[in-house]
């Protein structure tokens, strides 16, 4: 808790929650750094060797083979979470799980299953960015400020 | 009959003649599977929505409720019920499929006792002789609503619990044979600034114990006149928080006899973090496990404390604590 959100609370309450927090057990957050470098890294390993397979088998490079592979990425993704096992290995793996591509795809897969039962326009058109929404939002929106950065720094002779 | 701030003593002591206990996979699996008198293979059973399934599994609890007290759905002249989906759509439904004058409680996780001690209430002042008691509550239903989609990979951490699928029924009842229920106490709204729907356990400890002292203070006895004190779904977690708190006031509640519903309900291995929650698992728990246990004259008398955390998924973006609440309810044999 931030300690702008501690002050409002009465002293009793203060009393309180640092009696129950030391009560509580800490995300193990060493253990999830560790279980996520390695999750992360299996995932992405997988997208390595999807790429390479595009690149020896067909007519792909190294800059054109990027978009079947993240197809192929999602893919796996939606079908795991189709099937019910990505939050399991999310539950396991944490931000590695969240972070690659198919992080991304775990949140509209399951946001649209979740929806499903209030019809397809309502439920699954008007939900499936639930969560993915902020990401595309703020994404686009930082990649926005960062070009106008670039594009001023450039104009003054920079770079 | 009112004792002290907020006990109520009920004279005639009404029999909870029949209950049922209604569960899921998940619960099949579980500590209590023997006390449950259906468990399903399919969250789904059969319908097209979480929520669709939820009321299925507590007209289900209802219906065989009702059939184990010998009665018929028009022998019952009232039927409180709550749950925690919005609106409380679950129990209404189940109203309308049943027929029977009804009045919707919302009382989160607690809400199967503030319903018993209304019921026993109404029983007690002769204003019905049979009155229904029911909630549910359904895992991927409840977390749908107040956290992430179901399938969604995100990790939780050691405090969250999981939300039990199923759903509790009781019919009390002016005579009979049964456990009877002897008291209750209304808790207060406790909240002490936790804002984490992640920790409920530790949010809602503090009502548990403000319940537990006013219900001992009302009542002029000690402790150790029941044979068992359960919070309501607590988890590990607030149920360690609580009985700290209490030996804190002085109260030292000996390990086999102070326990919590949420920690009854899996077996450890299960992968539920801090325990188990929800309406259906202190429903299911009292209404299956304990009520078993009480006819079969292993427990004399129970203090059943259930908790409920009164939060909205739009109060926690909108950055507000967790108010809390507990409602005990006294039961013998």
């Amino acid at each position: 808790m931030s300690s702008i959100n501690r002050k409002n609370l009465t002293p009793a309450q203060q009393q309180y929650q640092d009696f129950a927090h030391a009560r509580e057990p800490q995300r193990p957050i060493f253990a999830n750094c560790v279980r996520a470098f390695i999750a992360g890294g299996f995932i992405c390993t997988i997208g390595q060797a999807v790429q390479l397979f595009f690149i020896t088998f067909f007519n792909f490079n190294e800059k054109t083979a990027g978009d079947p592979t993240v197809a192929v990425m999602i893919m796996i993704s939606v079908i795991l979470t189709s099937l019910g096992m990505y939050d399991h290995l999310a539950q396991w793996g944490g931000a590695g799980t969240a972070v690659p591509v198919t992080g991304f795809a775990n949140t509209i897969a399951s946001a649209s299953l979740d929806s499903k039962s209030e019809g397809f326009v309502l439920g699954v058109g008007g939900n499936m960015f639930k969560i993915a929404g902020p990401v595309i939002v703020f994404g686009v929106f930082s990649a926005f400020v960062v070009a106008i950065i670039k594009v001023t720094i450039k104009s003054l002779g920079g770079m | 009959m009112l004792q002290g701030h907020q006990t109520w003593i009920f004279e005639s002591k009404p029999v909870i003649i029949a209950s049922a206990a209604v569960g899921g996979p998940f619960e099949a699996k579980g500590n209590l599977a023997d006390d449950f008198d259906v468990l399903h293979d399919d969250i789904w059973l059969g319908q097209d929505s979480y929520e669709q399934a939820e009321s299925k599994f507590l007209e289900q609890a209802c219906e065989t409720a009702i059939k184990k007290a010998g009665l018929k759905k028009e022998d019952v002249q009232f039927f409180l019920c709550g749950d925690l989906i919005n609106q409380i759509i679950p129990s209404s439904f189940t109203a309308r499929t049943l027929a029977i004058p009804y009045l919707g409680l919302y009382g989160a996780c607690s809400t199967s006792i503030e319903g018993l001690a209304i019921a026993s209430l109404i029983v007690d002042n002769k204003f019905g002789n049979n009155v229904l008691v029911g909630a549910s509550s359904h895992n991927a239903a409840s977390e749908k609503q107040y956290r992430y989609p179901t399938e969604y990979g995100a990790q939780k951490p050691p405090t969250a619990q999981w939300t039990v699928t199923g759903a509790g029924a009781a019919v009390v009842a002016q005579q009979g044979e049964g456990p009877r229920v002897a008291a209750a106490t209304i808790g207060r709204v406790i909240d002490m600034g936790l804002s984490d729907p992640f920790n409920m356990g530790a949010a809602m400890a503090p009502a548990a114990v403000d319940t537990f002292e006013a219900h001992f203070r009302d009542m002029q006895i000690d402790p150790s006149y029941y044979d068992l004190i359960t919070t309501g779904d607590l988890g590990k977690i607030g149920h360690r928080i609580a009985g700290d708190l209490l030996s804190k006031h002085g109260i030292n509640l000996p390990g086999e006899k102070w326990t919590d519903c949420g920690m009854l309900m899996y077996k450890a291995e299960q992968p539920v973090m801090a325990g188990a929650s929800g309406c259906a698992c202190v429903a299911t728990t009292t209404f299956g496990h304990f009520m078993n246990r009480l006819r079969k004259r292993e427990l004399r008398r129970i203090l059943v404390i259930a908790t409920g955390a009164l939060l909205s998924p739009m109060s926690y973006q909108q950055k507000e604590t967790i108010p809390c609440i507990a409602t005990a309810v006294a039961i013998e044999m």
